[in-house]
């Protein structure tokens, strides 16, 4: 990477989150691993699991998201992100298809939370407290939602792909991964 | 290949290509190394014509108009496993507008079924997720049809899944023509389209499937499993970890005798 050629250029603002999934593809991420210094040249995280900043600026260039979209805070900070990034990434199979969580699409909803909590020996109330966001019917995809830029799939994609992702965009590149690189899972 | 003068040959993207009498491009194309990407077509079954994926461009011309501008007009658009290859043709396969074609086919199948790679034995070796892989399928564009599909576990041996079937009929195929069993049918129309056992409980544990059979190890994707072999081979070294669907045409050319 070209990282100090354009030394005065601004920093990129990247914001992060993971909606219906597992952090895994956060995982990844740092599998990136000292080349996280090289990255730390050319952009600043904002709002992300990694700085702990609650809500994005409102000048966010890139916005990195992992999971689908399974609640209805899911769909509040989605459209967050959305309003305030220049740029959104579907990260990881869940934020393209829905991945593992979409695998109870084929169940009714109600089924599934009497089945978890309303069981003998594991109480008889379905939690609805409200200030547990609400569940949806289904699991979506983000593109379902709102517009999405740039998909990369994986479960989780590697920190090579994302490595290889995220240099080719910074480099104003259309992100190609090649094989060995994409992978669903 | 035969080495007397009667040798015929055809071009697939400007590179020539042998063929005998008889034989589809797509027959022609492997044997000489050439990949053209399939799902349904097997080179021991009888084609079927079915996914697309193996559409080509037979003798797109070009032209020049009265104002000096050259105007390319594209040939006909043909699955190449059902065509047959005809001497001193100009057949068209890697090209922009196919491999976009060829990538819209795959994902409208990965939205059709449910495809999750993640907890699929299959992934790793799935064409359907090879073929999405070399075509540089990165998202699939479309909704997800999340269908609602049942698993079959009733044969002792052999596991359904039809969450993921593609309707390629390979298995359809290779039970009527191999095995000579009839386990397999598809049923319904458009949409309702779906792969039945036919037994008269419709499970696959009351056909007389066996784990040997032909259409027990055809499946391109990960619908007709083996029990008790899931994930035998360790991430890294699957077939397409290892190498990408391109990379091996022979394996899909056709077998001697059926030539």
């Amino acid at each position: 990477m070209n990282a100090s050629t354009s030394a005065p250029k601004r920093k990129l603002k990247v914001a992060t989150t993971s909606l219906a999934g597992c952090f895994g593809c956060h995982m990844s991420f740092l599998d990136i691993d000292e080349r996280i210094l090289d990255l730390i040249e050319l952009i600043e995280f904002d709002r992300s699991p990694l700085t702990d900043i609650k809500h994005c600026s409102t000048d966010c260039d890139i916005g990195i998201i992992e999971g689908g979209v399974c609640n209805a805070e899911n769909v509040h900070v989605l459209h967050e992100f959305r309003k305030n990034c220049k740029i959104l990434i579907a990260i990881g199979a869940c934020s393209i298809n829905g991945g593992l969580p979409a695998q109870r699409n084929s169940l009714d909803i109600r089924d599934i939370l009497a089945a978890v909590y309303a069981q003998p020996g594991r109480g008889v109330h379905i939690p609805n407290d409200p200030e547990i966001p609400l569940l949806l019917n289904e699991v979506h995809p983000l593109h379902e939602v709102v517009k999405i830029d740039y998909f990369l799939p994986g479960c989780p994609p590697s920190g090579d792909a994302i490595w290889k992702f995220l240099t080719d965009l910074l480099a104003g590149r259309t992100p190609s991964l090649g094989h060995g690189l994409i992978h669903f899972d | 290949m035969s080495n007397g003068q009667d040798t015929k040959s055809f071009f697939l993207d400007d590179e020539e290509i042998p063929f005998e009498e008889g034989q589809t491009i797509i027959q022609a194309a492997l044997t000489a190394g050439k990949y053209i990407p399939h799902l349904c077509y097997h080179p021991e079954f009888k084609p079927h014509g079915s996914c697309k994926l193996c559409t080509v461009r037979i003798d797109s011309r070009t032209i020049t108009t009265e104002d000096g501008q050259t105007v390319k007009i594209p040939g006909r658009a043909a699955a190449s496993c059902t065509t047959p290859a005809q001497a001193e043709q100009h057949v068209e396969s890697n090209t922009p507008e196919l491999l976009d074609l060829r990538r819209t086919l795959v994902q409208m199948l990965l939205v059709e079924g449910n495809h999750f790679c993640p907890s699929c034995e299959k992934s790793g070796k799935c064409m359907l997720q090879g073929l999405a892989y070399d075509l540089g399928v990165m998202s699939p564009h479309f909704p997800q049809y999340f269908s609602k599909r049942e698993v079959d576990a009733t044969h002792p041996d052999v596991l359904l899944d039809f969450n993921r079937c593609i309707l390629c009929e390979l298995c359809v195929r290779a039970s009527a023509e191999v095995d000579k069993k009839n386990v397999f049918s598809l049923s319904g129309r458009g949409n309702t389209k779906h792969l039945i056992c036919n037994s008269e409980s419709g499970k696959l544990g009351d056909t007389n499937l066996a784990a040997t059979d032909k259409a027990a190890n055809v499946c391109p994707v990960g619908v007709i499993l083996h029990k008790r072999h899931g994930f035998e081979v360790p991430y890294g070294q699957r077939r397409f970890d290892t190498a990408p669907i391109s990379d091996n045409p022979v394996q899909y050319a056709p077998v001697k005798e059926q030539v």
